[in-house]
């Protein structure tokens, strides 16, 4: 049906829309301003907090980007682009460690509020480590919302992994716990858990979350863990109260950015990483099992100030 | 609480001006200022909040508060009257074709804005009024929707048609259609897919179903959590397919739910309804002046009174209040009036809406556990009648009987009858509080 894509294609393609708006924009007020002065400065904030970086880390940046300004005695718009692709850039490295899982036999729990893709980001995973020639086993922990369990046992069927699953409304800590003896069992190499969407403002999803997370450590200390949550790449500034209070229940090591396919600019990741220190480690930028990609710092930049390689 | 309410910010920021008793255009300008930002970290759209700010300013420097004798509330009241204007004045439903006559009703959005819960949801509100609503799973891609939907169109004893996941989501609609007309349906909901609104196919898709069928009302579904992008999604869908209102969901969340300023603003379209939760009765009337109240930090007490009044038995309450009177408050009215709390959304769902309670919320939240409150339930049912009606005659004896039967330990027990104790002392003194049609705030306060 579709055919496949590099990295960058794909990245471009989902970020079409964005660039396209912000490029637009930023190049407009790159060639459009005479001098450095508060107008210039104001249009890069509209520009920022429109990509939905919020307000801090938009000032954060702004004040960064003076500062260097002033260092570096820049006097022309148009260079300044440069380095606000540098500064947000710095602040996005993802680290050398990241997809330290892969390597190593893990348990890859993920968790995030409603709607935002966990399940299909799940399935997609399986699918490329299963490409990987990886042995993978599924936990379907989302016994709550209706179907859950048959929308995940699809796509282990389209990945060819296996999965465990119980009836809709039993504990998920049982169905991870049965996981955890599956995976030794079958000596999987990653044990990936789908959990129930859960605002992050629910005492007690979160304290099942909790629990969820000290059966693995009970029952599988030897694997090496990932806690990777997902967000919505059109959420606003809430992504950063969700990453935020889901970093008090689990040990999160790294963001799932969906839907970065349509007009939105998921810029909160930017104000993530530079207020909690969280990684973006993938993004998903459309439907198909392909269609989740690792983050790449500079590409991603690139791609949102199009910038050809 | 590391994250301030846009409420509890401008609350913050209105404290100050009211301590100083009159107002400066300086004042107006701080003030404004931080409403700006709350705005913009509230997720309301950059362009909104520039002309919100522009014509609040506008009215607020100048005579209008220049004259005022009580200039804080003159700001307060500019503010909540733009605020409102923003939103939208009136309160609309979904406009229903009358009699039998099939009104067609096309739910449209995003991914996992929440299109399949709400679909469920309004069929159950709509079966609620006597209506016969009939569910059409038009979802063939993602895995699993139609078998969500069935499950949620069973919850709500709602018939679900599906014809499958191979067919065509414009076939699926027709026949729902026509389904309806032969069975006597005359609601039909069309659960689309989730869908980019940058996606020409999946556009078209929807398109072709508004020429297949007479869609009466399309309906979009927004994500209440939604970014600066939510003008994009709302303008582009409205454009494309034109859509006739607006569901809010997963307001239940702390988002600050700019989105809805920004949606209105933009596209005015009317919000329709609020999901406030994944219970499928957690669906509620959108009104835009309350919800401007609650931004302002007014905290949303007259959507509590409309609940309160809704779900207490008014007789009931008389009944109760005497018994206050006359210090009969025995274990089953207890129980009673932990019920009625329960049927208006729990507790937390109560507190969250008085003014200045949402930054306490989490302290509150694990205070007045709900898993805690059936505990209390099972220790209450298993007590005698007469125990019930006459706490005094409890023994350590009657107690170890009345611990065993509700499966829990006697300290519980105790701890309960000690809670009782107290509540019925308190009770005493303020017998007014309870019950009665003023629906005073006090009302509401039971010690669990």
């Amino acid at each position: 049906m579709e055919e496949k894509k590099g990295f960058f294609r794909r990245l471009v393609e989902g970020l079409t829309k964005t660039r396209n708006n912000i490029v637009s924009s930023i190049d407009n007020i790159f060639s459009g301003f005479s001098s450095i002065d508060d107008d210039f400065y104001d249009e890069i904030e509209e520009i920022l907090v429109m990509g939905d970086l919020g307000i801090n880390a938009t000032t954060a940046i702004i004040e960064d980007l003076k500062r260097r300004v002033k260092e570096q005695k820049i006097k022309e718009p148009s260079e300044c682009k440069q380095l606000l692709i540098e500064s947000i850039k710095e602040q996005m490295n993802v680290g050398e460690t990241a997809y330290e899982f892969e390597n190593r036999q893990s348990v890859v729990l993920v968790i995030g509020v409603n709607g935002v893709g966990k399940t299909t980001s799940v399935g997609k995973l399986a699918g490329k480590l299963k490409d990987q020639g990886k042995r993978v086993v599924i936990a379907a922990a989302d016994t709550f919302r209706a179907a859950a369990g048959e929308q995940l046992t699809e796509w282990a069927h389209r990945a060819g992994v296996d999965i465990v699953a119980h009836q809709e409304g039993s504990d998920p800590a049982a169905v991870v716990y049965d996981a955890i003896q599956a995976a030794k069992a079958r000596k999987a190499d990653v044990l990936l858990c789908d959990t129930a969407g859960r605002l992050h403002n629910k005492k007690n999803l979160m304290a099942e979350l909790g629990k969820i997370n000290r059966i693995i450590d009970r029952e599988y200390p030897e694997a090496f863990r990932e806690t990777l949550v997902v967000l919505d790449g059109t959420t606003g500034q809430n992504a950063l109260a969700q990453a935020r209070e889901f970093s008090e229940v689990a040990d999160i090591t790294g963001i799932i950015l969906t839907k970065l396919d349509g007009t939105a600019k998921g810029g909160i990741a930017v104000a993530i990483h530079s207020e909690l220190g969280i990684p973006v480690k993938y993004i998903g930028v459309g439907e198909s099992i392909d269609d989740l990609q690792k983050f790449d710092a500079d590409e991603f930049v690139n791609a949102l100030f199009h910038i050809e390689e | 609480m590391a994250f301030e309410s846009l409420s509890d910010k401008l609350q913050n920021v209105f404290k100050n001006l009211r301590s100083k008793g009159r107002l400066t255009e300086a004042d107006v300008k701080t003030a404004l200022k931080e409403v700006k930002l709350a705005l913009l970290e509230a997720d309301v759209s950059f362009k909104v909040v520039k002309q919100f700010v522009k014509s609040v300013q506008e009215r607020a420097i100048g005579q209008d508060v220049m004259n005022g004798l009580n200039p804080g509330q003159m700001v307060i009241k500019i503010v909540n009257e733009e605020l409102v204007s923003l939103m939208g004045s009136e309160t609309t439903e979904i406009a229903l074709r009358p009699g039998n006559e099939v009104t067609v009703l096309m739910m449209v959005g995003l991914q996992g804005a929440g299109k399949t819960t709400t679909t469920a949801k309004i069929a159950g509100k709509l079966k609620a009024k006597g209506r016969k609503p009939l569910l059409a799973a038009c979802d063939v891609y993602r895995p699993a929707a139609i078998k969500q939907l069935q499950i949620n169109g069973e919850k709500q004893g709602v018939e679900v048609f599906s014809m499958g996941d191979k067919m065509s989501p414009v076939d699926i609609a027709k026949g729902a259609v026509e389904h309806a007309k032969s069975k006597g349906f005359n609601v039909v909901i069309l659960d689309t897919a989730g869908r980019l609104h940058i996606d020409e196919n999946m556009m078209e898709e929807l398109q072709n179903i508004k020429t297949a069928v007479d869609v009466t009302q399309t309906i979009l579904v927004v994500d209440a959590m939604t970014g600066q992008d939510a003008v994009n999604v709302s303008d582009t869908f409205n454009q494309k397919i034109g859509i006739d209102g607006v569901i809010l969901t997963k307001l239940d969340g702390d988002t600050r739910g700019g989105a809805a300023l920004s949606i209105k603003a933009t596209c005015g379209k009317p919000i329709l309804y609020v999901g406030m939760g994944e219970k499928l009765s957690d669906l509620e009337q959108f009104y835009p002046d309350r919800m401007a109240s609650r931004i302002l930090g007014m905290g949303d007490v007259m959507s509590l009174i409309e609940k309160a009044q809704a779900n207490i038995d008014e007789e009931k309450a008389r009944d109760m209040e005497q018994k206050l009177k006359k210090a009969q408050f025995g274990f089953d009215d207890y129980l009673e009036s932990m019920n009625q709390v329960k049927k208006m959304g729990g507790i937390s769902s109560i507190l969250s809406m008085m003014p200045g309670m949402s930054a306490k919320m989490p302290d509150i939240e694990s205070a007045v556990d709900e898993k805690k409150m059936g505990r209390i339930e099972a220790i209450i049912l298993s007590m005698t009648p007469k125990e019930r009606s006459n706490p005094d005659i409890l023994n350590p004896s009657r107690k170890k009987r009345i611990a065993k039967g509700a499966g829990v330990d006697i300290s519980e027990v105790n701890r309960l009858v000690k809670q009782f104790e107290q509540t019925r002392k308190m009770m005493k003194q303020i017998p007014g509080m309870m019950g009665g049609k003023s629906g005073k705030r006090g009302k509401f306060k039971l010690p669990f």
